[in-house]
């Protein structure tokens, strides 16, 4: 039986800095769906163990209040990943992000580490969660393989930085460059039936720019997005949540077809749309998005 | 005596001051009195001159004597030169046993310490004290009793005749030869003189320091040539870009502006949040942010603001420029817009006096008619009183202001305070000090959730159906234990080396001298 938690709401994704402890202490009065608490580039090479030692603490000590504890280690080319995986089985992270990953393989690895951890100290086996981060030409190539190499495995993020690093080009602000992995990433996810978030933005001048970028990568199907600020939380989790207009289509669509379907018919319209079967599952989705939200008051 | 906050006032103060413990906000309704008055030396002589050459020669002329009060304003904040250039002639020439009766003093006053030390300076009432001279009055330097009043108390000792001034002070942006100052025109603009006019009005002698003499008459005068004894022109009364600086950028900090937004969201679900409100808010990140959302909810519902009242910035100041405020009452400008918009709009931007905006002992202040106050504090505890004064570590290191006095008058007191402070607890279960007492709190807003007064049945009611995260105070005080801890009490020492003087004129609480904290075994 697969995790419970594996497919909760991930809207909002946000990065703190494990270095610094003031910011730990209670990111959930945002209200983020989740936080990734970062080990790897935030983090100094010469603090990597202090990181270490406040994330143990903050994990063991804090209560976060329903916000998943995502914690981002470092790499598998670094000496640092190993210990990092104990110290966050040890402190009941409930989800891993493996950065710059490239192919199963590398999920595997971690996979291996976390179960030996899992026994190690006593945690559930299957219990902690991975995602992945796809950081390179490479790792977009393989993401299918990706999201179907483990059962732990809830879904996978886009880095910007990198990929446009290894692509030859810089972040433009156009989304051009990162349309193929966008889609790549997306169209491998649903396929494997796991989550997939989309990159940071890290101008927080332009908070109209964001709130496009927003409104594009939903519409593309995304789940939801890293975040680098507090103050783009509440944008994303506007832009996610349905509204109550598409809340009482999507109720109307649902029971219209539970209804008609034991009358034998097939197609029909609603508010002057045609509905048919096909839109079952997008209406459904709607409503269990708006339950994840807490903006659903009906009965379905 | 306990007094009506459950603060344990000795007798022995009580004795030394005169003073009653205090009883509650509206204890002294009704209260008569007979004003004070100042002995004035008439001018009819039209061949005299009041200009005076130096802060030593008005000294000399003012008859300046050991034992003597003087007073001074805090419109130049910590740009002012004023009070050390004084001070420090008052310590040349060898006076001794000096009170300085200040709206308030800062860090800008750390010179003061030395004479507080050496027995200058034996007494000091004022709003508050920031730096050095707080660590001073702490560590039990200042002979006599520091007394820490209110904005509005303070005038109103100044008018009952409790505290005399014997000469006044008073910094002038502007003034012609005859004593008409302005806030104005002149090279260190302050905007208003509104903490000055009862030191103008009651002091014995009154002697402008200018550092800009213009033509006779300098008109409209915000203090009239009628109460002023003599003029003396400096180089400089005060540092220009530290009395009024620029606008302070609306904060980007998560923490304040979702605090600033349950603010508004609180605001704008009472019932008096309708055309014609009032308003007053500070100088916080938070309450400026609350400001600018707000007027966003007035412009999307149609609703504009009767009068604001402050303690002026550029985003209440816009709300004018926006007209979405019929008129501001101005006591203090916090920076340039401010300065800028009361000249711009003479007849809609407003100077009153420290009496009209808070005295609790006349017939009548602005902080009475207020609908909301918006205000910060260091602690609040689980019956809302709030502390604004005594730092946790027990020093004294804020002021007053009008603090207590708005939270009196206003209908709707809100304050607004991180629930933490890096690691001290800012809701807590006895504040170290009252300033305001809780009976007059009916709102705190928090980063972790909002409490309102349970004396506030009303509001309680208003806020069900909304969204706010309102929870009990006693909630965020365990909210706040639970993360950093009860602290220890601060170790005092027996010794009062203060009081808080409550609006009225009554003891609040008081001040003890720190000692060193003893580790228990």
């Amino acid at each position: 039986m697969s995790h419970p938690n594996k497919k909760r709401l991930r809207r909002s994704m946000m990065f703190l800095n494990c270095q610094k402890p003031g910011l730990i202490k209670d990111p959930y009065i945002y209200k983020p769906d989740s936080i990734m608490l970062d080990l790897e580039d935030a983090v100094a090479e010469n603090q990597k163990d202090a990181a270490r030692y406040s994330l143990y603490h903050a994990l063991q000590e804090i209560d976060y209040r329903g916000v998943e504890r995502v914690v981002r280690i470092n790499g598998l080319d670094t000496p640092h990943w190993r210990e990092d995986i104990r110290v966050c089985v040890a402190g009941g992270a409930d989800t891993i992000r493996i950065a710059k990953t490239e192919s199963a393989r590398d999920v595997h690895i971690v996979e291996e580490h976390v179960l030996a951890a899992e026994r190690e100290f006593g945690r559930p086996e299957g219990s902690t969660l991975l995602m992945a981060a796809l950081e390179s030409c490479r790792g977009v190539l393989h993401a299918l393989e990706v999201c179907e190499s483990s059962d732990r495995l809830i879904g996978i993020a886009l880095s910007g930085g990198d990929y446009t690093k290894d692509l030859q080009t810089v972040i433009t602000g156009t989304g051009v460059e990162l349309q193929g992995a966008r889609q790549q990433m997306i169209i491998a996810a649903r396929a494997a039936g796991v989550q997939c978030w989309d990159t940071v933005f890290t101008n927080l001048d332009a908070m109209d720019v964001f709130e496009e970028e927003v409104k594009m990568i939903k519409m593309m199907g995304f789940d939801g997005k890293s975040l680098v600020n507090p103050r783009q939380i509440d944008i994303v989790h506007k832009i996610f949540t349905p509204s109550q207009k598409e809340i009482i289509f999507a109720e109307k669509v649902v029971r219209e077809i539970d209804e008609k379907k034991s009358l034998g018919i097939g197609v029909f319209t609603v508010d002057g749309k045609m509905i048919d079967i096909a839109f079952y599952d997008g209406a459904k989705r709607t409503i269990d998005l708006a339950k994840a939200s807490g903006v659903y008051e009906g009965d379905l | 005596m306990i007094n009506a906050v459950g603060r344990e006032i000795p007798e022995e103060i009580l004795k030394i001051t005169g003073k009653e413990g205090y009883q509650g906000a509206k204890a002294k309704d009704n209260f008569e009195f007979t004003r004070g008055a100042a002995r004035i030396r008439a001018m009819v002589d039209p061949t005299r001159s009041k200009v005076v050459d130096s802060i030593h020669d008005v000294l000399v002329k003012c008859g300046m004597r050991d034992g003597m009060t003087i007073s001074f304003h805090h419109h130049f904040r910590e740009g002012d030169y004023v009070v050390n250039m004084v001070m420090e002639e008052i310590h040349r020439m060898g006076f001794k046993d000096i009170s300085i009766c200040a709206t308030s003093l800062g860090k800008a006053h750390d010179p003061i310490v030395p004479m507080i030390e050496d027995g200058t300076v034996t007494s000091i009432r004022s709003s508050g004290v920031r730096g050095k001279i707080g660590q001073a009055i702490s560590t039990g330097k200042l002979k006599n009793l520091a007394v820490m009043c209110s904005h509005g108390g303070r005038v109103r000792a100044i008018e009952s005749g409790e505290v005399h001034i014997d000469i006044a002070f008073i910094g002038a942006p502007s003034a012609d030869e005859y004593g008409n100052l302005k806030a104005n025109g002149g090279k260190s603009n302050c905007g208003v003189l509104s903490y000055a006019m009862a030191d103008a009005q009651y002091a014995d002698k009154v002697v402008a320091v200018t550092d800009t003499l213009v033509p006779f008459p300098n008109v409209p005068a915000s203090i009239s040539m009628t109460n002023v004894d003599y003029v003396v022109v400096v180089d400089e009364i005060g540092n220009p870009a530290k009395i009024a600086t620029g606008a302070a950028k609306p904060t980007t900090d998560m923490r304040k502006l979702r605090m600033a937004d349950y603010c508004t969201q609180f605001v704008i679900n009472t019932p008096y949040f309708k055309d014609g409100f009032s308003y007053q808010t500070g100088v916080g990140g938070a309450s400026i942010a609350s400001t600018i959302s707000l007027a966003e909810e007035m412009e999307k519902r149609g609703i504009r603001m009767g009068f604001g009242v402050g303690g002026l910035t550029t985003p209440m100041c816009s709300l004018l420029e926006r007209d979405l405020v019929g008129v501001l009452v101005d006591t203090q400008d916090f920076d340039l817009g401010a300065v800028e918009s009361i000249q711009k709009h003479p007849d809609r931007h407003i100077e009153i006096s420290a009496s009209e905006y808070a005295n609790p002992f006349n017939k009548g202040a602005y902080v009475n008619k207020l609908d909301f106050v918006i205000l910060a504090a260091l602690e609040v505890d689980v019956n809302f009183n709030c502390n604004v004064v005594v730092g946790s570590d027990g020093v004294i290191t804020g002021a007053q202001g009008g603090h207590p006095d708005t939270a009196a008058g206003a209908k709707c007191t809100i304050v607004i305070a991180p629930l933490l402070q890096g690691r001290i607890p800012a809701v807590c279960t006895s504040v170290t000090t009252v300033t305001t007492p809780g009976e007059t709190v009916d709102v705190l807003i928090t980063d972790y959730g909002i409490a309102i007064n349970p004396r506030r049945q009303d509001l309680i009611d208003c806020m069900k159906g909304t969204k706010l995260p309102i929870c009990t105070i006693e909630e965020l005080r365990d909210m706040a234990y639970s993360i950093v801890g009860e602290p220890d009490p601060v170790q005092f020492g027996d010794r009062v080396v203060g009081i808080i003087e409550g609006r009225d004129g009554t003891v609040m609480d008081v001040v003890r001298e720190i000692k060193p904290y003893e580790f228990r075994d």
